[in-house]
């Protein structure tokens, strides 16, 4: 499998980063060439291997429903690009 | 008089207990070395006043008994620390100051040590050179000819900050390697703990199934006073593990005998130059004279550990990095709609490789590619994990080298993303498998590099890890030859 412009472009859309011409080209060729590298794995059978996403064994626990003032509303904000006295604000949406 | 700055750990704060020494000038000793240290570029942020003021506040306190009285710390920038900026050395959180602070540098300030800054590193930790910082490379204090070279990474500002005194010791993360190999470019000891070991709450998050933080410290006692105090389990933390207490500085011992250390023949890659071969051969040497047994033993699975974790990493990591988006916090570039705010403000507030892993990742994780890679890789993370497993059946502990060459110049690797990514061949699979894992210096070599050897041990033996690293390092008697040349 390989990557050409035309999924350069549309894996920036899904990942919400913009990409120029010449980063595009940058990109198709390091992106090939890290695919190339880890498709060694194809090489290896692994039929009937369980895929494993953590090697935790840690159960969930319960806690007990408790209210903490932590992340105090006013702290949040303050660290904010944009925002009134108590929402964050974004370029327009609807029209 | 004695160097204070000079002083390991575990002597510093003996120091402080016996009032050899006030906190203040403790303190006061590291700052001073800190000031004169710019050229390093360690430190992306330093809080000198307000450990000064803690510090006089420590010496009016006639009680001194806390496990890291006066220990003047700075962490790697991607521990969130209440009002200390925490960046990541990026430029999406340039202006970030957390309202929260992390639980492993919690649990240092409870224990009275005291913050001085925050320190550099590859931008997200991605990196093995330090080079993908927001805030410039960061200098290893070692040096070639006068040519100057990388501290590793990702956590390259911590390794040259504990070589060159600039800390009393310090903790960084390891997803691939990035505690370990930069730990073995600068001449101290690095240690990654068991998955689960060390609570993951408010650290910047890189590939959450990996992270693990862990202490970068001048010898292995320290190393083991560092863990103390930031292992335990946490409620924050979902993935941290109910262990029972443990103090791994008052257990530990200096004996080898019985102990059986495999030696892993995945591990001899081609091109592996000779004197690390050497090196191997020596370490292996030092634990047969005193009595280890030595295993050969096979990890079949190594050679897929390094594509394995090319696809893990960036897959989680695209995953982790979603919530930078100009709206909450952090760096915003304005856009004619929402979309467009969102993708300017992650181009521009991205580094390259960090966009490189981003987009690897969502590629990996998007319809249609999932299973012949993200699923692939779970599964052969599965096999390796195995290999371990099966190995552990008959060694407790096994000895590999840490890297397979010495630091390197800037700008050797950064054209060449496989050519970087081949620095964690022999420090990757500890994530993958959520094993601990420990960078010993052993020595330098004939350019007067420092060289390391590297020991993995079972699932939660950090312990029989830290009695054999204690052990060798009784052994090969490594001493520091940082010069301070950068001093002015």
């Amino acid at each position: 499998m390989s990557i050409n412009k035309d999924t350069i472009k549309k894996i920036s859309k899904l990942a919400r980063i913009s990409v120029t011409n010449e980063e595009t080209d940058r990109l198709e060729k390091d992106l090939n060439s890290i695919l190339k590298f880890v498709e060694q794995l194809k090489k290896l059978n692994t039929d009937k291997i369980t895929p494993i996403a953590s090697v935790s064994d840690q159960l969930l626990t319960m806690s007990e429903d408790e209210v903490k003032k932590i992340n105090e509303k006013k702290e949040i904000l303050q660290n904010a690009p944009d925002k009134n006295t108590n929402y964050y604000i974004v370029p327009k949406v609807i029209e | 008089m004695t160097d204070l700055a000079k002083l390991t750990l575990v002597e510093s704060i003996k120091h402080i207990k016996e009032k050899k020494c006030s906190a203040s000038e403790l303190v006061g000793a590291y700052i001073k070395r800190i000031e004169k240290s710019d050229k390093l570029n360690c430190f992306n942020t330093k809080d000198l006043e307000n450990a000064h003021s803690k510090a006089k506040k420590i010496d009016t306190n006639q009680k001194l008994d806390k496990t890291l009285v006066g220990a003047p710390i700075a962490v790697k920038d991607l521990f969130c620390t209440k009002g200390v900026k925490t960046t990541a050395s990026s430029k999406i959180l340039s202006n970030f100051i957390p309202t929260y602070e992390s639980t492993v540098t919690e649990k240092l300030w409870n224990e009275d040590a005291i913050l001085i800054g925050k320190l550099n590193s590859d931008e997200f930790a991605m990196g093995s050179s330090n080079e993908t910082s927001n805030f410039g490379n960061v200098l290893n204090p070692y040096r070639l000819n006068n040519q100057n070279l990388v501290p590793g990474g990702s956590s390259g500002g911590c390794a040259s900050a504990v070589a060159a005194d600039l800390t009393s010791a310090t903790i960084g993360t390891d997803t691939g390697g990035s505690i370990r190999q930069p730990a073995a470019f600068t001449g101290i000891v690095g240690l990654k703990p068991t998955y689960g070991r060390c609570s993951r709450w408010g650290i910047v998050a890189f590939a959450s199934s990996l992270d693990q933080a862990g202490p970068m410290t001048k010898d292995v006692k320290d190393a083991a006073l560092m863990l103390d105090v930031i292992s335990g389990y946490d409620e924050k933390d979902s993935t941290s593990a109910k262990k029972p207490k443990s103090s791994f500085l008052n257990s530990i011992k200096s004996n080898v005998k019985g102990l059986k250390v495999g030696i892993p023949k995945e591990y001899r890659v081609d091109n592996m130059p000779k004197e690390v071969d050497d090196l191997w051969k020596e370490g292996i040497k030092i634990l047969k004279d005193n009595g280890a047994i030595i295993k050969d033993i096979s990890l079949p699975h190594t050679k897929y550990a390094l594509p394995t974790y090319y696809i893990i990493a960036p897959a989680e990591a695209s995953s982790n990095l979603a919530r930078y988006d100009g709206v909450k916090y952090g760096f915003r570039a304005e856009g004619k709609d929402l979309t467009e705010m969102y993708e300017n403000t992650r181009s521009k507030g991205f580094g390259t490789e960090v966009k490189r892993r981003i987009m690897i990742g969502t590629y990996v994780l998007s319809s249609g590619y999932y299973d012949a890679y993200y699923l692939k890789a779970q599964k052969v993370r599965n096999l390796i994990k195995i290999d371990f497993d099966n190995a552990y059946k008959n060694v407790d502990v096994i000895l590999t080298p840490t890297t397979p060459t010495p630091a390197f110049k800037f700008g050797e690797n950064v054209d060449d993303p496989i050519a970087m990514y081949l620095n964690d061949i022999f420090t990757v699979t500890a994530n993958l498998a959520g094993l601990p894992a420990i960078s010993l210096p052993i020595k330098y070599n004939k350019d007067g590099l420092p060289l390391a050897l590297q020991l993995f041990g079972k699932s939660f033996d950090e312990q029989t890890l830290l009695n054999t690293a204690y052990f060798i390092e009784q052994q090969v008697n490594f001493k520091s030859q940082v010069k301070d040349w950068w001093m002015s």
